[in-house]
């Protein structure tokens, strides 16, 4: 252990280079010890990008901040790899079988980063005062919770009037991010100058933020956890150039990167590398599912016989081997498997087929023009970098063979949002959501007819309206019942792929880049948001 | 030296005033051309968003208010010479350029200096050797590098240099958490300097090397080069004290010219180098919409445009005499 702290305050590189050396005559030894399970010190630097907007998780649900705050904040729960929700800041809670009511213990003796006692007042004023009304994802799942009861310091008890199962499906750090009541009640929570220097219970405290440099995380030594975390210091880095994260993580700059830092070509190579690991775990809690939506008030697409064709002139398998490189597989519902409680098999299917996407399309009265074409359809990928243009070329390789002329448009994010959710001027569009734990978090976006006309990112791209489906969903909103929900969601699976005005394409495998000297750094289902209190390291990395 | 006129300071400063406030004015409408607003851009990043979420977003970013009132709070803002605040970055604009301007500088004013100094030498030696072998190699590797796309530039030299070699960081401007001070801090920052001022001095190299080398050969064939070698004098003398000296005003032009490009300039080495200058945070303020940042930095941008004009106009009249300031 002294080893560890030896090598972390290293002033010079002749030092640096005397310690090295002295590791390596101490290998056996360093050896022997990892046996005994996890050890303390070290410095982990991992990469942040983009740069986020801020580092509280309340009203900002970007990826970056929630991979920093991940690790300031606390949740009620973590998510275990089989999404069921572990102790973190509540130690037991239960639902009523009218699920009306859900009551919650709360864990004793929880200090906030400034020394303050965590109570059950911060969890009821951060239900109250952000999960109902500034979250953007919790509002809806929230908005039942009629009265917030806290009997005692340790205990909260909250009553709906109406049923709201997906709510145990978001309650860590991230998902219901809880503030200290005593520094943001009373103000402004979007201007408040704690958003930027969070005050957590988190297993790390927010130390420095160097704007366009790093963000820095020290310690927590009074964590509730006993001997956690592992770390001395977590630092993450801006790196807004691909090929610069890989190059600083080969080099062993960077030991932690989440959402994949490098492209696919890159991370065949580093992935031979003895010093790093690969890992696609740590992405359930968030299940990303890659779609194309179809503009239903489109001419030819109106016609759902064309929207089926495409499915069918899709070869989905290549479409995950050679343009996701593996990190893909063919999704056949908008619910992915990950979803176990969710998932239906047994939606109808599109296999690749050309002869019946050729068939849909006589059919549907659209026949090849002299020159072969049928129509011509405008396809905006999402602009979240090459896997989606690439995604796009082949939407037009293989829509080509059906006689589907695709033009493809680049755009930045700002104007892609614009063109598809405000002014709705597009054909096809790629994009990919978060499932999350259930169907009601992510999914039903897609399809609520509800949100037609809000001009809000990431809803109804396609401009479905089936009043059956909105019946299902919100129906299933409010359902009390487990097995009757699960029955709701089926068919409304059932419903949207046979009409099809989304078509899911691949279920992403987002993966983590890390060095082998990390240890226990990936076990939990909300891992790439979550803390890395587990974390330890066998072997220091040797600092830039 | 010639004494600079009040009148002209006069001008130069009235004319300062009209072209910073012309292109205020200008980019405060051109930049709302782009489609999509930072609103849309941060809820879009969220994944997830309600029509409440952005409308709060937007009245937070004061984007609720119809076009000719933002205009005019931007107006008063700017006659008080106060920038507005980044609501993105949740800090005022002035202090961001300010946090961002020093990492900027250092770069640009390395890597100008690199490329004038060994450029200049490069184009003075392809000159005075001109048609022969030297100036061959010479121009060559200059154009070499300027074909070059700068991000290749920089992403070669890190593998090399960092990757293969382990000699320097990969990226960033200081060893983060290290406790540096003094001579050991100046050392950090010059270590991560290397590469980013090198890959940006040989861009730049190349347009100092041609020019040097162009207008050497056109002042040799001047007749007060001729009367000087008439005279007798030693060839060195020549070059340096006849021909370097009329040959430096077009060089002077384009470092003018480049010094105005200085806060915007290195957006790809800041970017493959993780440098933590205005360059980066102006490109990132275009896609996140942020107007607010982007029309500070294009102020500042424009101030010193502005500015270096006139200090390379003053310094023609310390180069060459005949040159007035009226």
């Amino acid at each position: 252990m002294k080893f560890f702290q030896a090598i972390s305050f290293q002033k010079s590189l002749y030092a640096r280079l005397s310690v090295l050396l002295a590791a390596a005559a101490l290998v056996p030894a360093t050896l022997a010890c990892a046996a005994d399970g996890p050890k303390h010190g070290g410095t982990l630097t991992a990469i942040v990008q983009p740069e986020p907007v801020t580092l509280t998780p309340a009203f900002n649900t970007a990826t970056p901040t929630q991979i920093v705050a991940g690790n300031i904040f606390d949740g009620l729960v973590y998510y275990d790899p089989a999404l069921k929700p572990q102790p973190s800041l509540a130690t037991d809670w239960k639902v009523a079988e009218d699920g009306l009511t859900i009551s919650f213990n709360l864990r004793k003796g929880v200090k906030w980063h400034d020394g303050k006692p965590f109570s059950s007042a911060d969890v009821k004023w951060s239900l109250e005062n952000v999960w109902k009304t500034i979250h953007p994802r919790n509002k809806a799942i929230f908005e039942n919770v009629a009265t917030v009861d806290t009997p005692d310091d340790n205990t909260i008890i909250l009553h709906l009037s109406k049923p709201s199962l997906p709510i145990l499906s978001v309650l860590n750090a991230v998902g219901a991010p809880i503030l200290p009541k005593h520094l943001y009640e009373g103000t402004d929570i979007l201007n408040n100058a704690y958003n930027n220097k969070p005050v957590g219970t988190g297993a790390f405290v927010f130390k420095e933020w160097k704007k366009g440099e790093y963000i820095l995380l020290e310690r927590n030594p009074d964590y509730w956890e006993p001997a956690k975390p592992y770390l001395d210091k977590v630092i993450f880095r801006i790196i807004p150039d691909a090929a610069a994260r890989a190059a600083a993580i080969e080099k062993g700059e960077v030991q932690y990167a989440t959402f994949n830092p490098v492209s696919f070509r890159e991370v065949e190579r580093l992935a031979k590398l003895p010093s790093l690991k690969v890992d696609t775990r740590g992405y359930d809690w968030l299940s990303p599912v890659l779609y194309l939506d179809f503009n239903v008030e489109n001419q030819y697409l109106k016609d759902v016989r064309v929207r089926q064709a495409i499915a069918f002139a899709l070869d989905k398998e290549a479409l995950g081997k050679v343009v996701w490189y593996g990190y893909g597989k063919p999704a056949v519902s908008p619910v992915p498997t990950a979803l176990t409680a969710f998932h239906d098999a047994s939606v109808p299917k599109y296999p690749f087929d050309l002869k019946k996407a050729e068939a849909l399309l006589d059919e549907a009265g659209f026949r090849r023009g002299s020159d072969g074409v049928r129509f011509t359809l405008n396809h905006d990928f999402l602009p979240y970098g090459d896997d989606y243009k690439r995604t796009g070329e082949y939407l037009k390789q293989a829509l080509k063979r059906v006689g589907i002329e695709i033009n493809i448009r680049a755009q930045d994010t700002a104007a892609f949002i614009k063109r598809v959710y405000a002014d709705r001027d597009f054909d096809i569009s790629s994009s990919y959501n978060g499932a999350f734990p259930d169907p009601q978090i992510g999914v039903v976006r897609e399809y609520w007819s509800g949100w037609l006309g809000s001009k809000t990112p990431w809803t109804n791209g396609s401009g479905y309206r089936n009043a059956e489906v909105d019946g299902l969903i919100q129906a299933a909103a409010v359902e009390g019942n487990p097995k009757k929900r699960t029955e709701d969601f089926n068919r409304f699976q059932q419903i949207v792929q046979r009409d099809l005005p989304t078509l899911p394409l691949l279920e992403l495998r987002f993966f983590t880049l890390h060095s082998s000297a990390l240890k226990d750094v990936v076990l939990q289902a909300d891992q790439s948001y979550g803390s890395l209190k587990n974390a330890w390291f066998d072997q220091a990395p040797a600092q830039n | 030296m010639i004494p600079v006129s009040a009148r002209f300071l006069g001008r130069r400063a009235l004319q300062l005033v009209i072209v910073v406030l012309g292109i205020a004015i200008t980019n405060f409408f051109l930049l709302r051309l782009a489609p999509g607003d930072a609103a849309q851009v941060l809820a879009g990043e969220a994944g997830s968003a309600t029509p409440e979420y952005l409308a709060a977003l937007r009245k937070q970013f004061g984007l609720d208010q119809p076009l000719p009132v933002q205009f005019a709070l931007y107006l008063r803002n700017l006659l008080s010479l106060n920038l507005g605040f980044s609501f993105r970055q949740g800090l005022p604009v002035l202090e961001l350029i300010t946090q961002r301007l020093p990492a900027t500088l250092l770069l640009m004013g390395t890597s100008i200096t690199f490329a004038l100094l060994v450029g200049s030498a490069m184009g003075i030696a392809a000159a005075r050797r001109a048609g022969r072998a030297t100036d061959t190699v010479i121009s060559s590797i200059a154009l070499l590098f300027y074909a070059t796309p700068v991000f290749w530039t920089g992403i070669m030299l890190i593998v090399v240099f960092s990757v293969w070699l382990d000699w320097l960081p990969v990226g960033g401007m200081t060893s983060i958490e290290r406790g540096y001070t003094d001579l050991a801090y100046l050392k950090d920052v010059a270590t991560h300097l290397v590469l980013p001022a090198t890959t940006l001095g040989l861009f730049f190299l190349a347009v100092y090397t041609r020019l040097m080398r162009a207008a050497m050969i056109d002042v040799q064939r001047q007749d007060f080069v001729r009367t000087a070698v008439a005279k007798g004098l030693r060839p060195g003398r020549i070059a340096y004290r006849h021909v370097v000296r009329n040959a430096l005003l077009p060089v002077l032009t384009m470092l003018g010219v480049q010094v105005g490009a200085v806060l915007g300039g290195a957006v790809l080495v800041e970017t493959v180098f993780s440098w933590p200058g205005l360059g980066r945070l102006a490109f990132e303020a275009l896609f996140q919409r942020d107007l607010n940042l982007l029309l500070g930095i294009l102020l500042c941008s424009s101030v010193v445009v502005v500015l270096a004009n006139a200090a390379i106009d003053f310094l023609y009249t310390v180069l060459d005499p005949r040159i007035e300031l009226s």
